[in-house]
């Protein structure tokens, strides 16, 4: 059997792990909390709806920033614990090769229910169409880049005591240009935020399976 | 055809855990059809001697060399718990491709391919492993404890395996604290206890 049948049966484990999670909530999870910063936003700075709709593209940026650190520690320890990277090395197959897998697998399980949700979180907060539009524009960009660095952290933090909260301390600042881009998009009222954003995703996406592969390959002992 | 009649060998192999070295100077052939327990007490090194043979972790020195592909037991199992077994199994038949069916079969476990692996027994886990391992085809097999968990049937059926895989020109070392048999008798062993240094051989950091 070839790498690419390898990979593409890989894949599909990592999409059913990533979007069903067994006990451990899925996709469910991240889009669950994302939806409920949406609503209990409004309740802390009240009922103002200028204000809400001035603010509430940004607060949805943040929101998924912190909605793509909830999986984190599912991402690639539990496999680490299981050996299953083991048996992959066993076969030849590049770490790198799996972590660009599993970035693909988890864009796949975090961002389309993420995009879904930011469309009634946004109608919450009173947000306009175009606003809301550009939102989504932005987190489409934004979102490859945030599922490579997740990847990436968890291969770095894996089997570190205490690797999940490191793991959150890790990616916001890492997160911080796409977040910039991406949440720029609304200040800026044109695309060029969202080309940006996409542009800092492509080099993550790019740079993170090497990083991580070296990361697993570094934490085998 | 390969280059060198051995599938497996090792030079002056030492392996260091934090500042204690586990062993030095460890030298390991296996030529095709040959099988080598290598014994030694809990926490000598066994397990860190399979990885290293592996390749999944390097040696403090000595090199390691592999002709052909390599096989690995070892206690992580590297099957989803949630999943049935037969999907675990298949998952693994599908990158080696391999049919799982008659090798779990083989192995005792064609009732139990509904069953969550989770809720499997430790010899009914090792006996998957084992399955997995079948449908590899390697022709290296490193196995780690394989015999833990396992009834007196199953350790007989790990020893007809055994003498199966070195029978059609496999090699394999087998690391056990457990006495490890053929069908056909024993095997030579290796005494890992031979090859710790003393500490006060200035090994110790």
């Amino acid at each position: 059997m070839g790498m690419r049948a390898a990979l593409w049966a890989i894949f599909r484990r990592d999409l059913a792990v990533l979007l069903l999670g067994g006990r451990q909530g899925g996709a469910l999870l991240p889009v669950l909390f994302f939806l409920a910063v949406a609503v209990v936003f409004p309740f802390a700075v009240g009922p103002d709806a200028a204000l809400l709709a001035r603010c509430g593209g940004g607060v949805l940026w943040v929101a998924a920033l912190l909605a793509a650190i909830l999986p984190i520690d599912r991402l690639v320890e539990p496999d680490l614990d299981q050996g299953f990277f083991d048996q992959w090395a066993l076969r030849g197959l590049a770490e790198e090769g799996v972590v660009a897998v599993r970035i693909a697998a988890h864009w796949l399980s975090f961002a389309p229910p993420l995009l879904l949700a930011a469309l009634p979180a946004g109608a919450l907060l009173g947000l306009s169409g175009e606003a809301i539009a550009m939102v989504e524009l932005g987190l489409l960009a934004g979102t490859p880049g945030l599922a490579a660095l997740g990847v990436l952290v968890a291969a770095v933090t894996a089997g570190l005591k205490g690797g999940a909260a490191l793991g959150g301390l890790l990616m916001v600042p890492l997160a911080v240009p796409i977040l910039i881009f991406g949440a720029g998009t609304l200040a800026s009222g044109g695309t060029s935020g969202a080309a940006l954003a996409g542009a800092a995703s492509l080099v993550l996406v790019a740079m993170a399976p090497f990083a991580a592969g070296a990361a697993i390959r570094a934490g085998r002992g | 055809m390969q280059a060198s009649p051995l599938l497996l060998s090792a030079r002056a192999l030492a392996c260091r855990r934090a500042d204690r070295m586990l062993f030095a100077g460890l030298d390991l052939a296996l030529a095709p059809g040959a099988a080598l327990h290598l014994a030694g007490a809990n926490g000598i090194g066994k397990s860190s001697l399979m990885r290293i043979l592996a390749g999944l972790a390097a040696p403090f020195a000595g090199t390691v060399e592999r002709h052909g592909p390599v096989a690995l037991v070892q206690e992580k199992l590297a099957l989803d718990g949630s999943q049935p077994l037969g999907r675990a199994l298949a998952f693994w038949a599908g990158i080696d491709g391999a049919d799982p069916g008659p090798h779990a079969a083989r192995l005792g476990l064609a009732d139990l391919l509904d069953v969550p692996v989770r809720y499997l027994s430790t010899g009914q886990r090792k006996r998957a492993a084992l399955a997995r391992l079948l449908g590899q085809q390697a022709a290296i097999w490193l196995l780690d404890e394989p015999l833990n968990g396992l009834d007196t049937q199953g350790c007989a059926l790990v020893g007809a395996l055994v003498a199966e895989h070195i029978g059609t020109g496999g090699a394999c070392l087998i690391a056990s604290h457990q006495p490890f048999a053929l069908p056909a008798g024993a095997l030579p062993r290796l005494e890992l206890a031979g090859f710790v240094p003393a500490p006060e051989s200035g090994e110790w950091a």
